[in-house]
Formats: C-alpha cells, sequence, structure tokens
C-alpha cells in the first residue's frame, strides 16, 4: 500500500528533489548554450595573458570586469548607462507612437500617403547620420538633439512596417467587419491596427537596436556622458581597459534589450501564430 | 512615355515642396542664412566643392574606405553563413558567437578600431568589416538553410559531388536571401563611415562635414550632407536594381 502511495502521490521531499533536478536541468541546458561564449571569454582571457598581444591592444577579460565593478561601485557606470538608455528608450517610444501614427494616416488617408510616400521612401536609405552637424546646429549639444537624431533614425523602420502591415490585412476581414456595421473609425483602430500588430511590432524590432546605435553615436560624437562619450573619453586617452569596459556593457544591454523585446512580442501576440516569429533584422 | 514622366513627377513632387519650402523660409528671412542657408547657395557652394581637389580627396578616401570594408565583409560573410549552413561543427562553433555579437550596437566598436589601428584608412575598413559582417553571414546561413532538400537529394543522387551541389545548388538558392544581408550591410556601412570619420579622422567625407561646420561654412556643410545622401541614396538603389536583374532566374 505504501509503495503505490509512493508512486502515484510522490512524497514532499520527492516533489521538492524532482524540482531541484528539473531545475539542475535547465541550468545545464542554459550552459551548454552559453558554452561557447563561455569559451570565448576564456579564450580572450587566456590570449591576452600569453603576451602575444600587449594589455593596450587587449586587456584581459578579468580586469575588464574589475574595471565595470568599481565603475559600478563609484556610481559612474549607472549614471552614463542611465542617461544612455533614457536618451535610446525615449527616442525609441518617440519613434514608435509617431511612426505606428504616420504609417496608419499614410495607409488610410489618400494625401497622407502622397505626401509622405516619396520622403519615407527617399529618407529611409539615405544615411542620416550625416545630418548630425545640422541637428547641432539647430539644437545644440544636449539631449533635444540626440534624442531628435534618435527618432529621425528609428522612425522610418516603423512606419513602413506599419504601412505594409495594414495593407496586408486580409480582405475578408475588413469586409465582415464593414458587414457588421463597423465604422471606419473602429476599423482603423480595432480591426487594422490589432491584425497588422505582428508587422508593426517587427518594425518595432528593427527600431530598437537602430535606438541604441544612433544614441551611442551622437554620444560619441557630441560627449555629454553616456556610455558612447565615457568610451570616446576613454579611446582618447589611450585607456583600453574603459573602452572594453564600454564594449561589454553596451553588449550586454543591448543582448538584454533584444531579448526583451522578443518575450514581449510573444507575450503580447499569444493570440497570432506570428507570435513566434523571430526577429531577423 | 509622358504619361510615365508626369506620374513619376507627381509621385515625387513632395520632395519638391519640401525643396521650395527650404528656399522659400531661408530666403525670405524667416530663419537665419546661418541656420538654414538658402538651397541655392546650398547648390553655388557644392558646385565650388566639386571643382576643388579637397573635396575629391576627401571622397576618394571614403569610398576607398567603404568599398574595401564592404567588400571584405561581403566575402568573409557569405563564405561563413554557407559554411554554417553546411556543416555541422562549424555551425556549432560559429552560430553563438553571431548571436551574441549580432545584437552588439555596431558603433561601441569605433572607439576599439581607433584604439588598434589609430585614426586613418585601416581602422576604417576594420570597422565597416566588423560592422557589416553579420548581416551578410546571417542572409547567405538563412538562404542556405532554405534551399530545398529534395534539390540537394536529387544533385547528390544524380552523381554531383559535394563541393559541386554547395555550388550548383545550395549557393543559388542562398543568394536571394544573401543578397539582401549585404543591401543591409550596405545601409550600415554607410553609416559606420560617415559617423567614424564625423567623430575620429583626418580625411573622408564625414570629416569635411565637420571641418567645414566648425569653420562656420554652413553653405558648404549642407553641401555635403546633401552630397552624402545622395550618394548612399544611389547606392541603395542602384543595388536594388542590379539585385532585382541578376535574380531574374527566380520568375
Amino acid at each position: 500500500m505504501a509503495r503505490i502511495d509512493d508512486t502515484l502521490a510522490p512524497s514532499p521531499d520527492r516533489l521538492k528533489l524532482s524540482r531541484v533536478w528539473t531545475g539542475l536541468r535547465s541550468f545545464a541546458r542554459g550552459l551548454v548554450g552559453w558554452s561557447p561564449v563561455i569559451v570565448l571569454l576564456i579564450a580572450w582571457e587566456v590570449f591576452a595573458r600569453s603576451g602575444a598581444v600587449t594589455p593596450f591592444m587587449l586587456p584581459q577579460f578579468s580586469s575588464v570586469l574589475e574595471r565595470i565593478a568599481s565603475d559600478t561601485a563609484s556610481g559612474e557606470l549607472p549614471v552614463a548607462m542611465g542617461l544612455t538608455l533614457w536618451r535610446a528608450l525615449a527616442g525609441f517610444l518617440i519613434s514608435a507612437f509617431a511612426g505606428i501614427a504616420l504609417g496608419l494616416a499614410m495607409a488610410r488617408l489618400r494625401p497622407f500617403y502622397w505626401f509622405f510616400d516619396p520622403i519615407i521612401s527617399v529618407g529611409f536609405p539615405i544615411p542620416k547620420i550625416a545630418f548630425l552637424p545640422i541637428i547641432v546646429l539647430w539644437l545644440g549639444f544636449f539631449d533635444v538633439s540626440k534624442i531628435t537624431m534618435i527618432v529621425f533614425n528609428s522612425i522610418f523602420p516603423v512606419v513602413t512596417a506599419t504601412v505594409v502591415g495594414v495593407y496586408g490585412v486580409e480582405k475578408e476581414l475588413i469586409w465582415s467587419a464593414r458587414n457588421l456595421g463597423t465604422s471606419e473609425r473602429a476599423l482603423t483602430w480595432e480591426v487594422m491596427l490589432p491584425a497588422a500588430l505582428p508587422q508593426i511590432f517587427t518594425g518595432l524590432q528593427v527600431a530598437l537596436p537602430i535606438a541604441l546605435i544612433v544614441g551611442v553615436l551622437t554620444e560619441m560624437a557630441m560627449g555629454g556622458y553616456g556610455i558612447g562619450a565615457s568610451m570616446q573619453t576613454a579611446s582618447r586617452f589611450a585607456d583600453s581597459l574603459g573602452v572594453f569596459a564600454g564594449i561589454i556593457e553596451i553588449a550586454v544591454v543591448g543582448y538584454v534589450l533584444v531579448k526583451l523585446m522578443a518575450v514581449l512580442r510573444a507575450r503580447l501576440l499569444v493570440w497570432h501564430p506570428e507570435a513566434l516569429e523571430p526577429a531577423t533584422v | 512615355m509622358t504619361g510615365a514622366i508626369a506620374s513619376a513627377s507627381f509621385r515625387y513632387l513632395p520632395i519638391v515642396i519640401l525643396l521650395a519650402l527650404w528656399q522659400a523660409v531661408s530666403s525670405l528671412g524667416w530663419v537665419s542664412t546661418a541656420v538654414l542657408p538658402p538651397l541655392t547657395a546650398v547648390f553655388e557652394a557644392g558646385v565650388r566643392l566639386l571643382e576643388s581637389d579637397d573635396f575629391w580627396s576627401n571622397a576618394g578616401a571614403s569610398l576607398y574606405r567603404g568599398g574595401m570594408g564592404l567588400l571584405l565583409a561581403i566575402v568573409i560573410g557569405a563564405v561563413l553563413g554557407i559554411a554554417m549552413a553546411w556543416s555541422r561543427p562549424v555551425r556549432t562553433v560559429v552560430s553563438p558567437i553571431v548571436e551574441i555579437f549580432y545584437p552588439l550596437p555596431k558603433s561601441a566598436l569605433i572607439p576599439v578600431t581607433a584604439l588598434w589601428l589609430g585614426f586613418g584608412d585601416a581602422s576604417k575598413i576594420l570597422l565597416i568589416f566588423l560592422g557589416c559582417m553579420l548581416p551578410v553571414t546571417i542572409g547567405a546561413f538563412n538562404g542556405a538553410r532554405g534551399s530545398e532538400q529534395t534539390l540537394v537529394w536529387s544533385a547528390r543522387s544524380l552523381g554531383a559531388s559535394r563541393l559541386r551541389t554547395l555550388w550548383d545548388v545550395v549557393v543559388p538558392s542562398a543568394m536571394p536571401e544573401l543578397l539582401n544581408g549585404v543591401r543591409t550591410a550596405l545601409a550600415l556601412s554607410w553609416v559606420l563611415l560617415v559617423a567614424s570619420e564625423l567623430i575620429v579622422a583626418r580625411k573622408g567625407l564625414g570629416y569635411l562635414i565637420g571641418f567645414l561646420g566648425d569653420g562656420g561654412n554652413y553653405d558648404g556643410m549642407f553641401a555635403v550632407v546633401l552630397f552624402v545622401a545622395l550618394l548612399g541614396f544611389i547606392a541603395d538603389r542602384g543595388y536594388q536594381a542590379a539585385m532585382q536583374r541578376a535574380l531574374r532566374w527566380r520568375e
């Protein structure tokens, strides 16, 4: 009897043990997935210690970590990171809202389409970073010009994705909504926008890294604190530890943001078959 | 023909309106000409620049850096991507590294390449190569992996060697996505080139923009900015046209 109980309803101890076991297993699986990165970092450390290159060219990974730790403790890194994130995310959010609004207007109202389509199609491929000195001339050196530059660069993929997404909404969906008496306004907000959301989200997933790249670039070019500015200062003073610390910090932030967007996509679009479509750009 | 021209000019009318607005705003004195020089003045400054040797040596430096970096990125990136799709060991080793470096904001590499190779051509070429390689790699990998297995099997069963299958089946079917990756790389190369020249350089179009702006020659600065924008636009459109021609066999 006891044996049957045992197999049917595992004792709490056993449950705990099995939970620990699955936890360990998923940890191990994660470790296997990350192992190339770990190997890469170890290789970096070994190569830097081997003396084949000077510490100036490639400092040891461990000393870069120490530098990151000391910058964190001194409060320098949190401030710089906070500023960079604030600029990049503010620019990204403005791009997201303005881009979706403009895209919807273009897809639904012909005059908007006529006016903005050539501007978007000419503006998208040009290297907008070249306009940086003009933006500085107009708006100065502070956050406004940086965020403007970020919006100027990252709004394009959002607009095009929204237009393409709305145009791609199944005609049957629109016909049925119209047949059921949906107003044009509700059609835009309650039928087309949700149906185009997967495409729009893909546009946002393209825009986010652009916002981060341009944010760091403007900081490098204009100063004003932030990770980009501190990397540029470090580079100017030949402080290679500072430069490599910046790369690691930026890489981690970029990776986390990209992963967060993927998680957000899976959550928001859980009703949609394309929820797990990987972002390719 | 006239109909086509009419519809094209109607399509691009908004651009003309914007340019006319620019001219009006600054020549009517609504904004200071120091902040926004009139389009005509910018055009004149552009013509003067095109006649100077200084401009062409800077433009040459930029095109050389961009071209070399992009060429390296395309060749090495494509080979790496196809190798990843073709061989399991290569994929196991390389794909996590690609996945880690892909989301890295490429601008972070500017100070490092400057640290390693200084302010000249070599650091820009390395920067563009590193920054533009991964989109090509990922395009080539996705394209090559998507090549139809039946085609590969047929080629193999018809007696094609592994290498020949790779060259005649996998590479052509990887082409569309590969070329799309190259387009991303092309756009990125302009950004990295101009940005790195703005930030650390003593030559190049980006440097020239900063130099003219610092000297207060805003007519010239606007002219070079517009020239760079135009070059980027032409490069993208030209590439797209060439890509469509190259992929005609797909239809």
